[in-house]
């Protein structure tokens, strides 16, 4: 075992934590209006707790031991013979501990269901969102992490590049999210009545914690304090940065100002770019990267989002999904070594890599929207998946809830 | 006795308190209020959604005064509350048919 490698991906996993609670949790709170607030928060940090224990119940082993190309099999359920105490030899992975990795992989299903709740924010039922969570973990993140992510997963034998998550969290929340905004239907008022943010400056804290976290989450995922490590934390933090030049100009260009909520949506939309490139491009490409997925996410929250014609609360394919393809296919391109890349030996081999990330992606897509579709149904008969309209003009809080956020 | 209820533009509040107090007229209550007249709102952009918001922050203040005070009250305010730009505000005058001191329990225009 390397202790350095162990400490870097526990602390990294905290930061991933960090992300969540109360990273995404705020960035969301804020988004929404006042009436909601507490329903996000309660959302985020249920659907991230409930993921945890279907993780540690069955989730870790279906993602990640060995069975088939899709899912994997039974063999570590409850996270059996991870701490071997009996004789005190315990499974590695790599240079640390199984179930160091297998703790690190739980934040990344959690914050991938704590996501989704974006798209249907401000009218879904709580208990829906726990049931639906429950299924769509099962179905949708379980076999895709596996088939990207695991030795004998399809898309890994295939050789698609993933470097933390560009598909398994992002496409993959992404898209549950834009089919969850299209199955549960518009708010109430969406389009004519004011559904402004109620408190951006909630939303930027939120967003920092993000931006901060994701240092786990991307650097993390080097699995060892190394030199992959490094260079994910560099692509990082230049691609964030990219990420939020980007979208100023662009709003600036389209809109005539630049605003904070662009800022740091822009921010955002360079993290998730870099996700699937982190480890796997050089600094150059980061910044081509954070600059295309800051400039495709602008378009992924304006013409895309009227195109498609849902009420994405707050956006999750418009940056995470979009984000995410950006960034999926771009790694292809950059991971070459004429390009800066660590990986491929010439540019001739481009072609096939990027129709390889374009597969994993399309795979992601429908997976994720057949998965989703199915969650959501399911959720919706045993629980009913949106609240009645007179809980959706009052508020979540007071009904379901019992609580306000705020009290003059 | 009136009833004096003044809607002013928020940054003026200081300037009208202050300029009433040297006339002798003490005592106001200040409400948080929204609303438009002739005066334009404003677009608000956050992501894709644009909103106009046609109500504009204002304060209205509330005033009950002896019936010789208010022509006094009405000078002092309109002069304090003026910017001369749309959006200044009005002033509305309606008849108190009594007042009562919590305190002590008096009436009429000595509880004002």
């Amino acid at each position: 075992m390397d202790k350095a490698d162990l400490i870097w991906v526990s602390f990294s996993t905290l930061l991933v934590m960090l992300m969540v609670v109360p990273g995404l949790a705020l960035f969301y709170g804020g988004l929404v209006r006042g009436k909601n607030v507490l329903s996000i928060l309660l959302q985020v940090i249920s659907t991230f707790t409930m993921a945890i224990a279907i993780w540690f119940l069955y989730g870790y082993s279906l993602a990640f031991t060995k069975s088939n190309a899709v899912i994997g099999g039974f063999s570590r359920l409850l996270f059996s013979d991870l701490t071997g105490l009996a004789d005190q030899h315990w499974p590695m992975s790599g240079t640390i501990p199984e179930l160091s990795f297998a703790t690190f992989q739980a934040t990344f299903a959690g914050i991938t269901c704590a996501l989704i709740v974006g798209g249907i924010a401000e009218r879904a039922r709580y208990k829906a969102v726990l049931a639906f969570t429950a299924i769509w973990l099962t179905l949708g993140y379980l076999p895709i992490a596996h088939m990207v992510w695991a030795p004998g997963g399809w898309l890994f034998e295939r050789g698609a590049l993933d470097f933390a998550g560009g598909t398994v969290v992002h496409i993959n929340s992404g898209i549950a999210g834009l089919v969850g905004a299209y199955y549960i239907g518009k708010r109430i008022g969406y389009g004519r009545e004011s559904m402004q943010p109620h408190n951006l400056p909630m939303s930027m804290i939120g967003a920092s914690l993000l931006w901060i976290g994701w240092f786990g989450f991307n650097a993390g995922s080097a699995l060892a304090a190394n030199q992959t490590a490094v260079l994910a934390f560099v692509n990082t933090l230049l691609a964030s940065a990219a990420g939020v030049i980007a979208w100023v100009i662009v709003e600036w260009q389209y809109k005539g100002k630049s605003s904070l909520l662009g800022a740091i949506s822009g921010a955002i939309a360079g993290l998730v770019g870099i996700t699937p490139a982190a480890g796997l491009v050089g600094i150059n490409g980061a910044w081509i990267i954070g600059l295309a997925s800051g400039t495709t996410c602008v378009w992924g929250v304006n013409g895309l989002k009227h195109w498609l014609g849902a009420d994405d609360a707050l956006d999750v394919f418009g940056i995470h999904g979009v984000g995410g393809i950006t960034g999926a296919l771009l790694t292809g391109v950059f991971n070459a070594r004429a390009l800066g890349g660590p990986g491929l030996k010439s540019m001739a081999e481009i072609p096939l890599q990027l129709w390889l990330q374009l597969e994993g992606v399309l795979v992601t897509v429908v997976w994720s929207a057949l998965a989703a579709w199915l969650a959501f149904f399911l959720a919706d008969k045993t629980c009913v998946m949106r609240v009645n309209a007179e809980v959706e003009r009052d508020g979540l809080d007071i009904h379901l809830h019992g609580e306000t956020g705020y009290h003059r | 006795m009136k009833l004096i209820t003044a809607i002013i533009k928020p940054f003026k509040l200081d300037e009208v308190r202050e300029a009433l107090s040297t006339v002798g007229i003490q005592g106001m209550t200040v409400t948080e209020v929204k609303g438009f007249g002739r005066q334009k709102g404003h677009t608000e952009l956050y992501r894709g959604a644009e909103y106009t918001v046609d109500f504009l922050p204002k304060l209205q203040l509330a005033m009950a005064l002896p019936d010789d005070q208010v022509e006094l009250a009405i000078e002092t305010l309109c002069a304090a509350a003026h910017t001369g730009k749309i959006g200044d505000g009005k002033i509305f005058i309606t008849r108190i048919e009594q007042a009562v001191r919590i305190r002590t329990g008096e009436s009429g225009e000595s509880a004002l």
